[in-house]
């Protein structure tokens, strides 16, 4: 019994062969059944999101599974699998588990660290419960797997940092005005540059949106969107002695804002600070603005390049998640090795022969007018009621080793004898309150990303 | 008794202050709360050092430069603890507790000897005079402090660095605002501060003013946080400009509480060691 995982992702495949095989999500229940009915897999859940589509798996045989699921993937998409073989990956065992939790912290996305993964993970699992094709081991996996990922986000900062020009945007206006609430928005351009901006910004908070505009029926059109304000392109002074924040992006050959006009407005506004975001190319704003006193500039460039560091600073981050997965990996595989039958025996017995042992010495201790033949018929005595005691349950689980619930029996004997597996945390029942923290997180996580 | 408090919460503050730098290296909000708890141990146990001194030498124990330094960080942490609360900037800690603990390491390396009150000190006023001027004093280093955090984080979002620094460091409104808060209820602690040692002065020398360089570099600070007031009432001299006279203002303060003991003789001299 293996965990195994196959699939192809955005490094492996071109988004063309990703759309082939993306699993629709009102078919995915479906392809679970028809992945269940493999002999060679035991459970088994899909992800299917634009970036990749893998398929977890618990297989009877590994290697047999792993050819099963890649002529699924061809025949489900009516697909010849050579015209994606290249793309596919196969891994087995720790690798496996490796991988899953990797993707589940977002170490394997295309913007390390993005928050999306974490739910779209988490809904592919829930349709595995519903569809029943998740067992004990895909259970315990994914559960290890919203363990890791919530590690990762608490332990590093992996996801403290804004990487995309909208949320820099967002980002930088909060660091100057503390909070968008109460702030007004002037968008100079009426088109859809200017739009995308305003609506990162009213989602942060902004109430207030003014928008001016060569064309001013398309400037009211734009304000009507954003229940807000056209101003008359001739009007811009008065645009800017009420804004916060200057969002620019018309097509303009020359500056629309200029030094002077700034300078005077400040004086207008008592110095309250203004923020300018110049997204036009060629600039609509003339860049000496940005040495008046509180006033702040930046363009597209600018805020480009401070995403762009701050994907870096997420990668600097990732090695350090890495080593938590590298932690959690272990101590899942130590717990998933001890649900082989043997071993459990060895341990089962091992215990009850501990106790027996025990016991016999304090009986021992208490009574030493026992002569050796008493002795020895005591010693006779324990050993056949555990040798009895047991006997049932052994047979039971060598049998069981073809049947569908071995692990379920072995990890429930584990878990009511206490018998260690190596793994701290290796029969928790804590596993139950998980998902409910997760979600909490959830809702706490920004969705900053477009 | 009141010396073993007092080195305790010596101990605490500084404790407190490597907690809160920590805060500032690693990011970490479980340090800044740590930070706080320490700090407020600290502050039980200085309150019970100048409990106990009160106790022991029977008169507010504000009365030498020893005294007036405990005062000074006791007033200071204080200040510290209610931002903490308020849970405003949380950055506040890192800058201010390195403060305290110089003012304490200071005070630790003066004479604690507890000396029958010169007969000028015997006042009424007195102790209201010191506490409104020390309060004053402990709200404009939490300006300074400000100011200085702005400045560095407005110099990150106009070179356009935005990493480490900018994370760590409140927004600039937020730091703005401190500063207008701190002018608000500084101005006047400062003005009563000046007002109460007036009429002290009328029952301890006969006079309400004795242009001795205390009373002179009280009235040249008094009059710059005046004028700062004024321009950012009424041409919204706000952000850099309010900055770095924060800045420039809490040196004065330092000066007039410092300075003056130690560099020019005068009436307050009583206040040196």
């Amino acid at each position: 019994m293996e965990i195994i995982v196959v699939g192809l992702n955005h490094k492996t495949a071109p988004i063309e062969i990703r759309e082939c095989l993306a699993f629709p999500d009102e078919r995915i229940a479906e392809a679970l059944g028809q992945v269940k009915s493999f002999a060679s897999v035991k459970e088994n859940m899909i992800l299917s999101t634009c970036n990749r589509v893998e398929i977890y798996a618990v297989a009877r045989v590994p290697e047999k599974a792993v050819l099963d699921l890649k002529h699924f993937l061809s025949d489900y998409h009516r697909l010849p699998l050579k015209e994606f073989e290249k793309n596919l990956y196969a891994r087995s065992g720790e690798e496996a588990v490796k991988h899953v939790f990797r993707v589940a912290s977002s170490l394997d996305s295309m913007v390390v660290g993005e928050p999306q993964i974490s739910g779209q993970i988490k809904s592919a699992y829930e349709v595995s419960t519903q569809a029943n094709t998740s067992g004990l081991v895909l259970h315990r996996l994914l559960h290890r797997a919203f363990h890791v990922a919530k590690r990762v986000r608490t332990e590093t900062q992996i996801g403290n940092s804004a990487v995309s020009v909208s949320s820099v945007a967002v980002d930088l206006a909060r660091k100057i005005f503390e909070t968008l609430e109460e702030k007004t928005v002037l968008l100079i351009g009426a088109g859809e540059m200017s739009e995308l901006a305003a609506q990162h910004l009213v989602a942060g908070g902004v109430r207030k949106v003014l928008v001016s505009n060569r064309t001013y029926d398309r400037a009211a059109g734009l304000a009507h969107q954003f229940k807000g304000e056209a101003i008359p392109f001739e009007d811009m002074s008065v645009g800017l002695k009420r804004a916060d924040i200057v969002i620019s992006a018309t097509d303009s050959p020359q500056y629309l804002i200029q030094h002077e006009q700034v300078a005077k407005v400040m004086r207008d506004r008592k110095q309250k600070p203004i923020f300018f975001i110049d997204i036009a190319d060629p600039r609509d704003i003339e860049p000496r603005v940005e040495d008046i006193e509180n006033v702040y500039l930046y363009n597209i460039d600018d805020l480009q390049r401070v995403a762009d560091e701050n994907i870096r600073d997420r990668e600097k981050e990732a090695t350090k998640a890495e080593s938590i997965v590298q932690n959690e990996v272990v101590k899942f595989v130590n717990w998933y090795r001890s649900l082989d039958i043997t071993p459990t025996i060895v341990a089962l017995r091992k215990k009850f022969e501990d106790i027996r042992q025990k016991e016999l010495e304090k009986t021992f201790a208490i009574h030493p007018a026992l002569s050796e033949k008493e002795k020895k018929s005591l010693e006779a005595l324990t050993s056949s009621i555990i040798n009895k005691i047991l006997h049932d349950p052994v047979t039971f689980m060598k049998k069981a080793d073809e049947e569908m619930m071995t692990d379920l029996y072995i990890d429930t004997l584990r878990t009511l004898f206490q018998l260690p597996s190596n793994a701290s945390e290796g029969s928790s029942g804590k596993d139950e309150e998980k998902p409910e923290d997760e979600k909490k997180e959830e809702r706490t996580t920004p969705n900053g990303l477009t | 008794m009141n010396v073993f408090f007092f080195k305790l919460a010596s101990f605490f503050y500084f404790l407190g202050a490597l907690a809160y730098l920590g805060y500032i290296a690693f990011f970490k909000d479980s340090l800044n709360r740590m930070g706080t708890t320490i700090l407020a141990a600290g502050f039980v146990s200085h309150c019970l050092a100048l409990l106990t001194r009160y106790i022991e030498a029977g008169y507010t124990p504000v009365t030498n430069l020893y005294e007036s330094l405990s005062f000074f960080a006791w007033m200071i942490v204080g200040i510290l603890l209610i931002n903490q609360w308020k849970n405003k900037i949380k950055a506040l800690g890192a800058f201010l507790t390195p403060i305290a603990v110089t003012l304490m390491l200071f005070a630790l390396a003066l004479p604690k000897e507890i000396v029958p009150l010169a007969p000028v000190l015997k006042s009424f006023w007195h102790p209201f005079h010191v506490f409104f001027a020390f309060l004053g004093n402990a709200i404009f280093t939490a300006a300074f402090c400000c100011g200085v955090m702005y400045l560095v984080q407005e110099n990150q979002l106009k070179s356009k660095k935005i990493g480490v620094i900018t994370k760590r460091l409140p927004s600039l409104q937020v730091l703005d605002d401190m500063n207008y808060q701190a002018l608000k209820f500084g101005f006047p602690l400062l003005t009563l501060g000046i007002i109460t040692g007036a009429i002290w002065g009328e029952y301890a020398w006969g006079r309400y003013w004795a242009w001795d360089p205390k009373e002179t570099w009280s009235l040249i600070t008094w009059l710059f946080y005046a004028a700062l007031l004024h321009q950012r009432l009424t041409v919204g001299w706000r952000g850099r400009k309010a900055a770095i006279m924060a800045i420039v203002g809490f040196l004065a303060v330092l000066f007039t509480f410092l300075g003056v003991n130690l560099l020019l003789p005068g009436l307050h001299s009583y206040a040196n060691w």
